[in-house]
């Protein structure tokens, strides 16, 4: 690994500031960036830990919202939501394994918005809104293709806000070896409808699956969706699985997830 | 441009209290946990492994959970408890889980093994009896690539007094 300097703001203005450097990266829990920064895949002059900030720590429940710092992990959210958010609480006990969970962080996962990742799922199918130092987004708004986001340069996710559903279920096939999502579902019925999203699937990242919520909007049951299939077009191909067996996936989770929250 | 490079690798002082005692070390930012623990502090228990956060044998207990020394920056646990397999025996006498790895058979090249211990220790002093998903669940992130999973398994069964230990014929 390239040597960098590092700092460990206390403040999110601090970091902020911090940021504002030539070359400067903002570092979460570290569980992607420090495996890339050691592959020198990357070279930041400087790293800014936000994992220093208090600010962006903590698990809330107000009003039918959960809000979440964007420094919590995994772990934390495992714990602190299972009351409020179920099934936020059960997909973040199931990111990774124990080490990544007490390190890896909300705002870092979303921040990456990799295509195989649990929490973009949640955020998109919550209908989550994304708070950053400067603006809040929609999450309909933040994820833009493959590791790409609406984020600038410099800005931080300091929390996420995630409207309460009536019932919701995440159904994630996990690919055994690397436990990301080979394919996962996150289905949210509340009152604006339903939402579906799509990880782990698409070439383009994170998708809402439009068909299915209009289906499920007026019969929210597994049979108002059986005939629906997903179009094995623009899903990734690897070694651990084809096109058309994301897709066939994509169909099957979601099923699994409807039935589980009906 | 040299000087930059000079300012940015300097070396800065940390204090971790590794195993109860307090050590002050001067590291570079891009040190890694792992290396200073073994390097620096001279504490070889905790094993490389893989160095990339896939195989868990590098696991030890930052504040008493289980994190990766691989996947840390060493600068990022300044002030923090760090604890090492070589803190689980009291002198001569090993601790229950050990005890139980060495009953079981549930080591064999033995690089898998200092991960497994702290894995396996964080677990137990959340959750004394842990169901067999709970013991499953809490070795999910540590690889052993001599196939002593039951063996393993049958350990943390034997360690937390429960019933369930199924022969293995070796």
């Amino acid at each position: 690994m390239y040597n960098f300097e590092f700092v460990k703001p206390s403040s999110i203005d601090e970091a902020v500031a911090a940021l504002g450097e030539d070359e400067a990266q903002a570092l979460g829990g570290g569980q992607t960036l420090i495996p890339t920064l050691k592959q020198r895949l990357a070279r930041p002059a400087r790293l800014v830990s936000l994992s220093g900030i208090a600010e962006m720590k903590g698990v809330g429940a107000e009003g039918g919202v959960l809000t979440i710092g964007g420094g919590t992990s995994h772990a934390t959210v495992a714990a602190e939501a299972a009351g409020s958010y179920p099934a936020l609480a059960a997909l973040a006990g199931n990111i990774g394994d124990p080490a990544v969970r007490n390190r890896g962080t909300i705002g870092g996962s979303l921040a990456n918005n990799d295509p195989s990742a649990c929490y973009p799922a949640a955020a998109l199918g919550s209908g989550a809104t994304i708070v950053t130092n400067a603006r809040e987004i929609a999450a309909d708004d933040f994820f833009k293709g493959m590791f790409t986001t609406a984020l600038e340069e410099g800005e931080i996710i300091t929390a996420v806000r995630f409207p309460v559903p009536q019932a919701a279920n995440y159904q994630k096939f996990e690919q055994p070896a690397s436990r990301f999502a080979l394919v996962g579902v996150f289905v949210a019925r509340g009152g604006d409808g339903v939402r579906v999203a799509v990880t782990g699937a698409s070439e383009e990242g994170v998708f809402r699956w439009s068909e299915a919520e209009a289906a499920l909007a007026s019969d929210f049951s597994t049979g108002a969706i059986e005939g629906l299939s997903v179009p094995a077009d623009g899903m990734i191909a690897d070694l651990h699985g084809s096109k058309a067996y994301r897709a066939h996936l994509v169909g099957v989770l979601t099923r699994r997830a409807v039935s589980a929250a009906s | 441009m040299i000087e930059a490079v000079k300012s940015r690798s300097r070396k800065r002082l940390i204090t971790l209290t590794v195993n109860g005692e307090e050590h002050e070390i001067a590291i570079r930012p891009n040190a890694m946990l792992v290396d200073v623990v073994r390097d620096q502090i001279g504490l070889t228990g905790t094993k490389s492994g893989c160095s990339s956060g896939s195989c868990g044998a590098c696991t030890l207990l930052i504040d008493g959970r289980p994190m990766l020394a691989c996947s840390t920056l060493a600068v990022e646990c300044d002030g923090k408890a760090i604890r090492t397999v070589e803190d689980l025996a009291d002198g001569e006498r090993l601790s229950p889980i050990q005890e139980a790895f060495l009953d079981q058979g549930a080591v064999q090249c033995g690089f898998c093994t200092p991960g497994m211990l702290m894995s396996v220790t964080a677990l137990i002093a959340s959750n004394p009896k842990p169901s067999h998903q709970e013991i499953k669940k809490a070795l999910e992130g540590n690889l052993c690539r001599c196939t002593g999973y039951n063996a393993i398994f049958n350990a943390v069964l034997q360690a937390t007094g429960q019933d369930g230990i199924k022969p293995i014929m070796f």
